[in-house]
């Protein structure tokens, strides 16, 4: 019994709305339906993205794939301080540090560099934790979406593949070294990008 | 044998040439029409329809002959071989065998020899026949929703059977004023009835007629406000669901023969035709001026055509009891009453202008149907049932 009164104050009843002579016509509502088809048809107003051929505008905080910059004298700046393998959640990041040549002059600045510096591309979930952790602006994500590859093992980048990327997205002018020493990081390009307002909805990040 | 060919060459050559126009052009029209309707489609949803293959996408269609043409043939364990082959075929058999009468440019009344816009001229049942072949294609739908052995397939054929039954009614009744007004039923005569003046034109007196022809012709074609034998959404895909491949095209195909042959009949009924206001003469005097009519023919046919999938996008699908109804209570009596007024104009010899106020009868029917519609939503079909007028009310027992 209690159920049933518990009923008769939840369940709503929908009331069909009044159906006028117009209405009932149909040919108002058809026609109005037609001037709202041809009003898209003619509007010349395309959502579409035409995605191989336009490329769409990746803004600046957008994380793509890693990429190990280089100093002034070409050498990589990773000093293999391991914070950014410490920091990654995913445990994408795999350095094997080694003793810089300190007879070379060109070495002698540091301790150590990476021997070997992988990161597994698939696993990673591109959160920008390393990036953060990083103290010599050493690890970037740059705005390449666009990554694919034939096998797993392919995916696997190493110190070689990193500053590949560096190379070929140093002279894009999208992806300037971003972060200085002293300066603030990049959340706080979030600050610049927020300027120009919410991406539009339904878009997600890509812009 | 040779005697007699050339006996009755003069009249073959015509007839086979306008066989030949009429198959080569349907098959290519179809194919095209789909990708037409694509381009509207997007058009209308704010995309950009296909546009990889060719120019603006213009080899999608034949892209997708190709594709469809080359599909393995899938067979159905559970189907009925024999019936499940025929039906396609017997649907496009019967979309193409009405094509026989249309013509599809400018065609004297006066027919002796040479070629002619359609493949037999000078038949005098035309239209019936026209109409009596195209609810023929009832057969293929039914057929290959039986042959399927599926419930949804055979729910799409049952509904097919019963909407075709129901709209050849009005179909028949919205025409029947027109064949009085041109005194036959013959095509040609018909469109030579509206020649002239602007005025002429069959619309512009007999605009209920044409309500009622549109609407059911538009059923009899499975287009979209009608298209309750294979709506996806409930019916997978109705009555060729089991269909794949070639035996799916003709299927296709079938359906828009039947967009271009109820098109083309729209045209010619009730929009003169190849008529238009200043192309007067004789309908075959010379190549400029028959040109110039099949041109007008074809532009007429085209903006119904484009009108036909413009609905589609525009309007959404009726339920099934709603489109039994739109027949029986609507069109049928509209119909009936549309016939009534053309029979008394005619037989007291009053103005024909004077029928174009039969469009009043459209507003009458509304109300009629408004009020219909009030009293049975108003119906009390529980205890707890709120009064209309609230889209939302609690309720209160």
């Amino acid at each position: 019994m209690s159920t049933e009164t518990k009923k008769v104050k939840t369940v709503k009843w929908g009331a069909e709305p009044k159906l006028g002579w117009v209405e009932a016509m149909y040919l108002p509502a058809i026609a109005s339906g037609l001037m709202t088809a041809l009003k898209h048809a003619f509007s010349g107003k395309t959502t579409t993205r035409q995605y191989p051929d336009v490329e769409p505008v990746i803004p600046a905080n957008y994380r793509g794939v890693h990429r190990l910059n280089r100093d002034e004298a070409g050498r990589v700046k990773c000093v293999a301080c391991y914070m950014c393998q410490t920091a990654c959640p995913a445990n994408c990041i795999e350095i094997i540090a080694a003793p810089a040549p300190k007879d070379d002059p060109h070495w002698k600045d540091r301790d150590k560099f990476p021997e070997t510096f992988t990161i597994d591309e698939l696993r990673c979930i591109y959160c920008g934790m390393c990036e953060e952790a990083c103290p010599v602006d050493a690890i970037e994500l740059t705005s390449v979406y666009d990554l694919t590859g034939m096998s797993r093992q392919e995916m696997i980048f190493d110190k070689e593949k990193l500053l590949a990327v560096f190379d070929e997205t140093i002279n894009s002018g999208r992806d300037p070294i971003r972060t200085n020493r002293g300066a603030l990081g990049p959340a706080s390009e979030e600050a610049s990008t927020a300027k120009q307002g919410p991406p539009p909805p339904g878009r997600g990040r890509h812009g | 044998m040779y005697d007699f060919l050339q006996q009755i060459w003069p009249t073959l050559w015509p007839t086979l040439a306008a066989i030949g126009v009429i198959l080569a052009f349907v098959p290519v029209l179809g194919l095209y029409m789909t990708f037409i309707e694509r381009k509207l489609a997007a058009y209308v949803q704010d995309r950009l329809g296909p546009n990889r293959v060719g120019p603006f996408g213009l080899l999608q269609a034949i892209a997708d002959a190709i594709k469809l043409f080359l599909k393995e043939q899938v067979i159905p364990d559970h189907v009925f071989k024999l019936l499940y082959f025929i039906a396609p075929t017997l649907s496009l058999m019967t979309a193409m065998f009405a094509l026989v009468v249309m013509p599809f440019g400018p065609v004297p009344t006066d027919y002796t020899s040479g070629f002619r816009y359609i493949v037999a001229p000078g038949i005098d049942i035309g239209i019936m026949m026209m109409i009596a072949i195209s609810s023929l294609s009832a057969y293929g739908i039914i057929l290959g929703g039986w042959a399927s052995n599926n419930k949804y397939s055979l729910y799409g054929a049952i509904r097919s059977c019963a909407q075709f039954i129901s709209y050849e009614i009005p179909l028949g009744l919205s025409i029947i004023g027109i064949v009085v007004a041109a005194g036959s039923l013959n095509i040609e005569h018909i469109v030579a009835a509206q020649g002239g003046d602007f005025w002429n034109w069959n619309i512009f007196w007999q605009p209920l007629a044409l309500i009622v022809f549109f609407t059911s012709a538009l059923a009899e074609t499975n287009r979209l406000p009608f298209d309750l034998p294979e709506c996806e959404q409930e019916l997978v895909g109705g009555f060729h669901t089991e269909y794949g491949g070639i035996k799916f095209v003709l299927f296709f195909l079938a359906e828009y023969t039947h967009v271009v042959t109820v098109s083309f009949l729209t045209a010619l009924l009730f929009f003169g035709g190849w008529h238009f206001p200043g192309l007067s003469g004789p309908v075959d005097a010379g190549l400029g001026g028959m040109l110039l009519r099949t041109f007008v023919l074809v532009a007429k046919v085209s903006m119904v055509v484009a009108f036909i999938m413009l609905l589609r996008w525009a309007l959404p699908r009726f339920r099934f009891d709603q489109l039994m109804g739109l027949a029986w209570k609507g069109l049928i009596p509209l119909g009936l009453v549309n016939l009534v007024c053309v029979a008394v104009v005619f037989t007291f010899d009053l103005p024909k202008h004077l029928l174009s106020f039969t469009a009043v009868f459209l507003f009458v029917a509304s109300l009629i149907s408004a009020r219909n519609l009030q009293s049975t939503i108003n119906m009390p079909r529980s205890a707890g049932r709120p009064k209309a007028g609230s889209i939302l009310s609690e309720v209160t027992v």
